[in-house]
């Protein structure tokens, strides 16, 4: 039994460093641009498709596929955000996270149109899982963990020392008094999107790395992203990782409990219970 | 085809009273609801339950009713306060949640192989045909009552006070109106009004399963809503026949294209629809009819 709940604990722990990454994208682009962006979904299914098409066609290593899959999601983010979004952006937050369900919508469909709804997994060699102790752990996960770590060590380093990154967190922190230091606005979007939505991409990829993708990959996530996001705090990067390692654990034990169809809920319960005691988050903002 | 048309206009009632539930919500207090196939369920699945144990077809509607009030209710009690963002998400997740249960919980709705059998009233001894044109006939009826019902509404104190809210909630709030209590109650009509939508889509089909409620419905009455103008239940109506027209319309085109197969068909489709809610929202977000805004009376100096 203990040792149930240990195995599923560091399992979760696994899936909470997958869902971080995806989630900081997510608040990153709300902490400076102020809406939800559902187009997270389609993002990380297109880096996921990207990172399983260069491996399938080229034979990439996973460092290589992580760093173009992130350009690529990127990229998209910021031509589709630029031509669908931007322009709405004075219409309130709400408009724009509609528009940004209906981009969700076109982006996904394109995924679908180019690649149909097969389920597709990255050519790698199977690996038997480690035992330490009477505990299971496959090295692919370990993998993953160690780039999920690396690749929030490299945002931490960027968000605080490079002079972009200073800017961004200015946006964040006061738009207003940021805009009066003479950061422009504009770049500083652009950037924030690219981050996102390449995050959001990386974020497809350790997924489809884990297990396997489909056009749906990023839609499957996007409940237990916000959840990670709303748990730690809208806007809160350090708060979305700490979110999505909440929500990670909490959906692995609710498998001691509960049956395993039911494991999505848990990021509903979460925001739900989350919302009603703390809108906040652990380490948020104000939410009224 | 004619059986196709009777159809298709049953459908695009029953998407009229969603689009009016939605545009109750966010044309009236400004909230938006992304769990309108969650409440289309609850209400379809409750009428399903209650006349599958043996009550009449009218007491099936009212439980759809009142369960998908009390489930909007009991969802949104906690969440109300917060910013609309904040109650976009939750929303979004309950769609989610309820479809995940109606796929779970076999004993009560079982499961994905879904509830067959659900009563069509009168079908068995008037004939089909008949029965499609009297429900046609009983669902437009529905609708043309409730866009009554509502535009009554909007001009009601009730409903000035739910514009006052979406405008200014705080200032609402200053002038005395209870801001809270406003947002619950719309948004538990607007609910059961979703859910009196899915009770006759359940009693149309006679089969209902998980699969019938997807997120997607959602986004088309977004579309429906934005089309014909938030804030005007005229347009909700009519941008929800005219998003059903748009659906057929796009399924024969895409059946046209050389070299698309099936599933690509349905992709150009859906992207098809993101691509008109994004147009609508850059280049006529007032809609087709927009919303009339009664000017103040005058006051003697």
């Amino acid at each position: 039994m203990l040792v149930d709940l240990a195995q599923n604990l560091l399992n979760g722990l696994m899936t909470g460093m997958l869902i971080a990454i995806p989630a900081i994208g997510f608040s990153a682009i709300y902490a400076v641009l102020r809406y939800p962006n559902f187009a997270i979904a389609a993002y990380a299914t297109i880096g996921a498709f990207a990172g399983w098409w260069l491996n399938a066609t080229f034979g990439l290593g996973i460092v290589w596929i992580i760093l173009i899959a992130f350009c690529v999601s990127g990229l998209v983010g910021v031509a589709a955000e630029q031509v669908t979004l931007a322009r709405l952006r004075p219409a309130g937050a709400l408009t724009v996270a509609i528009a940004s369900i209906a981009l969700n919508l076109m982006l996904e469909n394109a995924v679908r149109f180019l690649f149909g709804n097969d389920l597709r997994g990255f050519d790698l060699p199977i690996q038997p899982d480690w035992r330490i102790l009477a505990l299971r752990i496959g090295p692919q996960q370990v993998q993953n963990m160690l780039l999920s770590l690396a690749i929030m060590a490299a945002l931490f380093l960027f968000l605080r020392y490079s002079p972009f990154g200073k800017a961004m967190r200015a946006v964040a922190d006061n738009a207003d008094l940021a805009r009066l230091k003479g950061i422009n606005p504009t770049r500083i979007a652009v950037a924030t999107i690219f981050m996102g939505a390449g995050l959001a991409g990386v974020g497809g990829v350790l997924l489809g790395l884990d297990t396997s993708i489909d056009p749906m990959t990023g839609a499957r996530i996007l409940l237990s992203v916000f959840a990670a996001a709303v748990l730690g705090g809208l806007g809160s990067i350090p708060g979305a990782v700490v979110g999505a390692l909440l929500i990670g654990m909490a959906e692995e034990v609710s498998l001691l409990a509960f049956p395993a169809t039911y494991k999505t809920a848990i990021g509903f319960v979460a925001i739900l219970l989350m919302l009603t005691l703390r809108p906040r988050g652990l380490l948020g903002e104000r939410a009224l | 085809m004619l059986s196709y048309l009777l159809f298709t206009l049953t459908i695009g009632g029953i998407y009229a009273l969603l689009a009016l539930s939605l545009n109750l919500i966010w044309g009236g207090v400004g909230m938006v609801n992304l769990g309108l196939a969650g409440f289309f369920a609850v209400g379809a699945y409750a009428t399903a339950i209650v006349t599958g144990a043996g009550a009449p077809v009218i007491v099936g509607l009212g439980s759809a009713l009142l369960a998908s009030a009390i489930v909007g209710l009991l969802v949104t009690y906690g969440t109300l306060r917060l910013r609309g963002d904040y109650l976009a998400i939750v929303t979004l997740g309950l769609a989610e949640v309820i479809r995940l249960i109606a796929l779970n919980e076999r004993w009560l709705t079982n499961g994905a192989d879904g509830m067959s059998g659900i009563v069509a009233p009168l079908r068995s001894t008037v004939g089909s045909q008949a029965f499609n044109l009297g429900y046609l006939v009983f669902v437009s009826a529905v609708v043309i009552l409730m866009w009554l019902l509502l535009r009554r509404l909007d001009h009601s104190p009730f409903g000035r006070a739910m514009k006052a809210v979406r405008e200014d909630q705080e200032l609402a709030g200053f002038a005395g109106k209870p801001v809270l209590r406003l947002k619950l109650q719309a948004f538990a009509l607007s609910a059961a009004v979703a859910g009196l939508a899915g009770a006759l889509y359940g009693h149309f089909q006679s089969y209902i399963s998980p699969d019938h409620f997807q997120p997607l419905i959602t986004i088309y009455i977004f579309l429906a809503v934005s089309a014909g103008g938030v804030g005007r239940p005229a347009g909700a109506v009519i941008g929800a026949y005219a998003v059903v027209a748009f659906l057929e319309g796009t399924r024969f085109v895409a059946e046209l294209l050389p070299g698309v197969d099936p599933l690509q068909a349905a992709a150009l489709r859906e992207m098809l629809v993101g691509a008109a809610l994004l147009l609508i929202l850059h280049l006529r977000p007032q809609g087709l009819l927009p919303e009339r805004i009664q000017p103040a009376r005058k006051t003697r100096p």
